[in-house]
């Protein structure tokens, strides 16, 4: 499996690809990712055996999400300040912040995100290795928040990534980063092995 | 006395054990279907920050670095050498200062030489 490539001498020829790609991916995500959460109300089969495995599997992964801090813009020093000492979000299981999307559960977006950035982040999202979960953090990420109407801005990340958890505020406190990670470990834990990963 | 050794053995056999396991589990897990599978190309494809990888990974260097590279070395083997005599300099004495300037002037008269005949000039 290889991605076709086009080819490239000059850089030139490399901003030529790259406006072309942007702009394919500009009008593939005109209408936003729905949001992953409709297996929360269907009723999953579960059986004795399955609900104990179940339930060892979303302890430990909601207990242990290594986060992949995917900061673009302001927002990015909040989540620092929530992974410092202060507030030190490491309490709840997210021990180490990955800088590689292999390593990583779950992708917080914080900050604007731009329609150049944009094939990277998805590129980063399908690097990352199954099952994988995405807060968007602040408004910019969450709706293009004041830059809605700029021509750079993708209004809203869930037109290139389907998002789990929103956290609203310009930006948010550490403190409201903190409750979105809380609330996406009740998401995982509501998770179960025979759910198809899409 | 041999009993003490015995902890260690047990640490081998524990460490042996511990190194074969751990990568077991993750391809054992993702056997059985618990860990979901799902190969994509941007999956599988080089992690570059995300960028698309372009061109070769053999870069080749400019040959004219080799110089500088020798000169950096020598100048950085001299201040490893100088740390630690700095640090144990007082009970070292007169003879720990005089054999370190021989070993300073040494690699001086080597660096003031490349520097006449023009090792540091990008021609």
């Amino acid at each position: 499996m290889e991605i076709e490539k086009p080819a490239i001498f000059s850089p030139e020829q490399y901003d030529a690809a790259e406006v072309t790609r942007i702009v394919q991916l500009q009008q593939n995500s005109q209408q936003p990712i729905p949001d992953p959460d409709g297996w929360l109300d269907e009723e999953l089969k579960r059986n004795v055996v399955l609900t104990t495995v179940d339930f060892l599997f979303d302890q430990a992964r909601a207990r242990s999400t290594f986060p992949f801090l995917l900061g673009l813009a302001c927002c990015a020093l909040e989540m620092m300040s929530a992974g410092m000492s202060r507030f030190d979000f490491t309490r709840w299981g997210l021990d180490i912040a990955r800088w590689s999307p292999r390593q990583a559960d779950l992708m917080i977006v914080a900050g604007t995100l731009t329609w150049k950035m944009a094939p990277a982040v998805r590129r980063l999202y399908d690097q990352m290795a199954e099952p994988k979960w995405v807060i968007a953090m602040g408004v910019c990420a969450i709706s293009g928040g004041t830059f809605r109407e700029s021509y750079s801005v993708v209004p809203g990340v869930n037109r290139i990534v389907p998002v789990d958890v929103y956290i609203p505020g310009c930006p948010p406190r550490p403190e409201a980063l903190i409750y979105g990670i809380n609330l996406i470990q009740q998401k995982i834990l509501k998770d179960s092995l025979v759910r198809k990963h899409d | 006395m041999l009993a003490q050794y015995g902890y260690v053995g047990i640490l081998l056999i524990i460490a042996i054990l511990f190194t074969i396991i751990m990568p077991l589990i993750p391809l054992i897990l993702s056997r059985i279907g618990v860990v979901p599978r799902k190969k994509t190309p941007a999956k599988l494809s080089t992690y570059e920050c995300g960028m698309e990888p372009i061109g070769d990974a053999w870069v080749q260097f400019n040959f004219r670095y080799y110089l500088f590279a020798v000169m950096f070395v020598a100048l950085d083997v001299l201040t490893v050498f100088l740390y630690p005599w700095a640090i144990s300099l007082g009970d070292l004495g007169a003879f720990g200062l005089l054999s370190v300037a021989i070993f300073f002037l040494i690699i001086m008269v080597g660096y003031t030489y490349a520097w006449f005949k023009g090792a540091l000039q990008w021609k």
